[in-house]
């Protein structure tokens, strides 16, 4: 119980898969927007592989993206062995700024986010949160 | 350089200057702000001599009979007797590290949080729960209360940016929460013991017992603040519901 909430949100952070997958005994809660990778941010023939493009459900103009500037997110993908007791992985990453006038975001995540991603899922929190 | 005349006008002007302007000729609060405006960063506005006139050194120096007062240095003090050569002297020069003078000053608190208002947890074991906060810490950090009989919350300590502030204000004026602060809620460091065979097979990881202190200072804190709530229709059970993101609802949007 008197857990310092920046272990548990630490932990949230870096096992937060395995948190949110296993301990949801209680009801599930929804506290993230999904969001869908697009891939990198590119040129005709060039790409740039530090950011990625993501489109954020509901988010259809560039003003409706300065609510989710510096929103955190993140790229979660299963792998063959269990790391932490899950086999869940997590990218950490964030909104950096919006792509063109439809909704569309750019993000820089921890590491660049493998080609695999592309038209996944990705979490787009509500955190750090500025209401 | 200046000439005679000019000097002895500004001298009368300034000795003549009570007579002008009726506020003492001394400072009462000392001044702050530069004389010399800066034009641009390392160019003041006035020249040197200009500025030796602005600060008044010849008004001094005509105080204190024509010389700019000073006092004597110090006497030296006598160097310790026996100063023994270094043993060491490095090869080449040894950058010392500039030392860090920082002090971060504790967040700002939103102007939507204030004691009383509910808040939605967005991260961390508790994310979703409606919760009331109680006050700020002297580290920045949000002091919180579910109440704990309401929706399993204690008395805990959250980040302002892992929150969301609804507009939904308690009454919390009945709760005295001036006991709190971050070391109550420090954690006890662990002895850290030596690793040996007998403390590694003995030592079972002793289960996290709550203090009686705890849960007693969370009932203090509770009652009045759920006596509080009852007073209000449904709050009780807005407190003890969690709040999720629905299809279609979009953040954004939502007016909390």
């Amino acid at each position: 119980m008197p857990n310092c909430p920046t272990c548990s949100r630490a932990s949230s952070r870096s096992t937060s898969s395995a948190e949110m997958v296993k301990g949801r005994e209680g009801e599930r809660v929804r506290l993230y927007v999904c969001g869908r990778i697009l891939g990198y941010k590119r040129s005709k023939s060039n790409q740039y592989e530090n950011t990625s493009l993501v489109q954020i459900e509901g988010v259809n103009t560039k003003e409706e993206v300065d609510w989710y500037l510096g929103k955190r997110m993140a790229y979660i993908y299963k792998a063959a062995t269990k790391k932490n007791g899950t086999p869940y992985r997590c990218i950490w990453g964030k909104v950096c700024r919006p792509h063109g006038n439809s909704g569309v975001v750019r993000a820089k995540f921890k590491t660049n986010l493998p080609p695999k991603s592309m038209g996944s899922r990705v979490r787009v929190f509500m955190y750090p949160s500025n209401i | 350089m200046l000439s005679l005349l000019v000097r002895r006008r500004r001298l009368l002007h300034h000795l003549l200057l009570p007579l002008f302007r009726p506020f003492p000729m001394a400072p009462s609060q000392p001044r702050t702000k530069s004389r010399n405006p800066l034009l641009i960063p390392g160019i003041g506005k006035f020249s040197r001599s200009k500025m030796y006139h602005k600060r008044g050194i010849w008004a001094i120096k005509a105080k204190h009979g024509g010389a700019f007062p000073r006092h004597d240095p110090k006497p030296a003090s006598p160097e310790p007797a026996s100063k023994k050569p270094p043993k060491f002297y490095p090869a080449d020069d040894v950058k010392t590290p500039v030392p860090n003078r920082r002090k971060p000053k504790p967040a700002k608190l939103r102007a939507s949080i204030t004691p009383g208002t509910v808040l939605i947890l967005l991260a961390g074991r508790f994310m979703g729960k409606r919760v009331v906060f109680l006050k700020q810490l002297s580290s920045g950090l949000l002091l919180i209360t579910g109440p704990f009989t309401v929706n399993g919350v204690p008395l805990r300590r959250v980040n302002q940016s892992y929150v969301v502030a609804t507009s939904t204000k308690i009454d919390i004026s009945g709760v005295n929460v001036d006991k709190f602060d971050d070391k109550y809620f420090k954690k006890e460091k662990k002895e850290r013991y030596k690793k040996s065979e007998s403390s590694f097979f003995e030592a079972e990881q002793e289960t996290k017992k709550l203090p009686k202190e705890r849960k007693e200072d969370q009932k203090v804190v509770d009652t009045p603040l759920i006596k509080a709530i009852e007073a209000v229709e449904n709050m009780r059970g807005y407190l003890g519901t969690k709040f999720t993101l629905r299809s279609g609802v979009k953040p954004h949007e939502l007016v909390f």
